[in-house]
């Protein structure tokens, strides 16, 4: 069984999703292949080719890629999905794009956002906002998966596959990237991060975040946010943890202010360990919690941050 | 320009949902339903566009049992001038559902299709993406600014890494996200309005479509349950449960 890993990377690196999904695909079979498909993204190959268990990176380097087009990147897909039994993508706003257009155009039910992997045809999925976990089997004879990056390790980095070049795709003269406003930050990224402080409608403005930054730097951390904090304006949209934001899966989720909605719960309660910092006690977030603290935020945070010691 | 919104009818968001004994699906029966949240978005979206005069016409579209009319009753009362029923199976895949409205697409013409960019009981994210793709249309997924003058369509997607700006050819697919608009309640009047409104409803063999379903539901679990842990009282005990209870910091 060969597999096709879609690769995702910004043409210099490689975002760190594709390990994930190359561990996924190691437990399909042994003959992963991972496709760059950008404009100048000879690093982010290198950085592919380096991937251990992966046995061949193909490239595809045409301007009409550079921005992560699915009108482009799909028709590249359907021309070479016919070499694989599977094709992986995470389920990242990337994945998310282009795998259901491939699919679409090789008349597959693509599966979404996979967290476990029972055989060769078999997966588990979260539906409901995680509220329930659904395993389903693919009738398909070529299967088309995103996946839960949270839920499968991140491969090592040692490995040294062949680069190739390949064709197809191209620019479909139907859409045009105009530009992007990408939030810059020093901090770890969210779906990556060992530690996590996140942020509620509790906050109750833009600058009282401040808090939960300096927190969050002394101790190593990403912040994240509900859905509330963004739509109040406090945070930028990345910022959002939940059914329709980012799922994550820290060591240690601090949530401050955060009540607890299912469809937050549903992007954060995988993490290992769940602090609340909440002055409602019958808050829901209590009851998924490992540690909660009742307490004004606007207290105990400071309090923390002067317990913590620095990462 | 015609726009058409497909929607879709869902468990209501707030209701938690149970897992079937049985291990199935999950229960639906005498459970609230309502309308995907991020359909309500697309309709007021398409509705704004006839307000704002970008649009003559707005078309809603679902795909489901027959009950799904009460959805498409909502989009009419919410401004909606028209409804379509594609009457199928209670929950049809995704890939099965674009071929639907890519039928009902090629009947209408719209100019615009805007859907939710997922449905809040599968959580697939599929749909709209698959629409475009069989259509060969450009897509915006994931979009929470949308600005249509004529033939140009400009849209801002909330993307991992902020947001994206992309211009798209029309005709074009749109999936919404959360922050596009808030969408409108609909008045009492509205509501008994849009009983009148017309709504035909069609068969998949109508649209020439096979509905044989490529998944098969092995089983459906609850997840894992997390168990509530300690209270704690100060800064000083969570650091040191963290430290060396937990030992993750």
């Amino acid at each position: 069984m060969a597999i096709l890993v879609i690769g995702e990377h910004d043409n210099k690196t490689l975002r760190p999703s594709t390990l994930n999904v190359v561990t996924a695909a190691a437990q399909l079979g042994t003959d992963v292949d991972i496709l760059i498909a950008g404009a100048g993204c000879d690093a982010a190959a290198q950085e592919a080719a380096a991937i251990s268990g992966v046995n061949r990176v193909r490239v595809a380097d045409d301007p009409a890629f550079a921005d992560g087009l699915a009108e482009n990147i799909a028709p590249l897909i359907h021309g070479i999905a016919s070499e694989y039994t599977h094709v992986l993508a995470p389920a990242t706003t990337y994945g998310k794009s282009i795998l259901p257009r491939a699919s679409a155009l090789l008349d597959v039910q693509q599966i979404s956002d996979i967290s476990g992997i029972e055989g060769s045809d078999t997966f588990v999925r979260p539906i409901y906002a995680g509220n329930a976990m659904a395993t389903v089997k693919s009738n398909d004879a070529l299967k088309l998966i995103t996946v839960r990056t949270t839920a499968f390790d991140a491969a090592e980095q040692s490995g040294s596959a062949s680069v190739e070049t390949v064709s197809g795709g191209g620019d479909a003269g139907l859409s045009k990237f105009l530009g992007e406003e990408l939030t810059r930050s020093e901090r770890p990224e969210l779906t990556t991060a060992d530690i996590i402080v996140s942020g509620g409608r509790g906050m109750q403005s833009s600058e009282n975040f401040a808090m939960l930054e300096k927190l969050a730097d002394k101790m190593g951390a990403a912040v994240g946010a509900s859905r509330a904090a963004v739509d109040a304006g406090y945070v930028p949209n990345d910022y959002q943890v939940g059914q329709t934001g980012k799922v994550v899966a820290p060591n240690v989720y601090i949530a401050v202010g955060i009540s607890g909605a299912i469809q937050h719960l549903a992007g954060m309660k995988d993490s290992k360990v769940i602090v609340a910092i909440n002055k409602d006690e019958e808050a829901p977030i209590f009851q998924v919690s490992d540690y909660g603290w009742v307490a004004d935020l606007f207290e105990a945070v400071p309090q923390l941050d002067a317990a913590v010691e620095p990462s | 320009m015609k726009v058409l919104v497909p929607i879709k009818r869902v468990i209501d968001a707030n209701i938690k949902v149970r897992v079937k004994a049985d291990q199935s699906g999950v229960e639906l029966n005498n459970v609230k339903m309502a309308m995907n949240p991020f359909c309500e978005i697309a309709v007021e979206e398409a509705i704004r566009l006839r307000e704002g005069g970008q649009a003559e016409e707005v078309i809603a579209v679902a795909v489901g049992p027959s009950q799904s009319q009460e959805t498409l009753r909502t989009a009419l009362a919410m401004g909606a001038d028209r409804a379509i029923l594609v009457e199928a199976d209670p929950s049809p895949e995704p890939l099965a559902v674009a071929k639907l409205l890519k039928g009902v697409t090629d009947r209408e013409s719209p100019g615009l299709v805007i859907l939710g960019k997922q449905a809040i009981d599968g959580d697939n994210n599929q749909t709209g993406q698959m629409l475009a793709a069989l259509l060969n249309w450009s897509i915006g997924t994931f979009v929470s600014r949308l600005k249509v003058d004529g033939s140009s369509v400009q849209v801002t997607r909330e993307v991992d890494g902020g947001l994206e700006n992309i211009e798209l050819v029309s005709p074009c697919v749109i999936t919404v996200d959360l922050r596009l608009n808030e969408p409108r309640y609909a008045s009492l009047p509205n509501i008994m309005k849009a009983k009148k409104k017309p709504l035909d409803v069609l068969s998949p063999s109508d649209l020439g479509v096979d509905m044989s379903p490529r998944l098969e539901v092995i089983r459906v679990v609850e997840p894992p349950a997390r168990a509530a842990g300690v209270k704690v009282s100060s800064a000083e005990e969570l650091v040191d449960k963290l430290k060396n209870e937990a030992k993750v910091i």
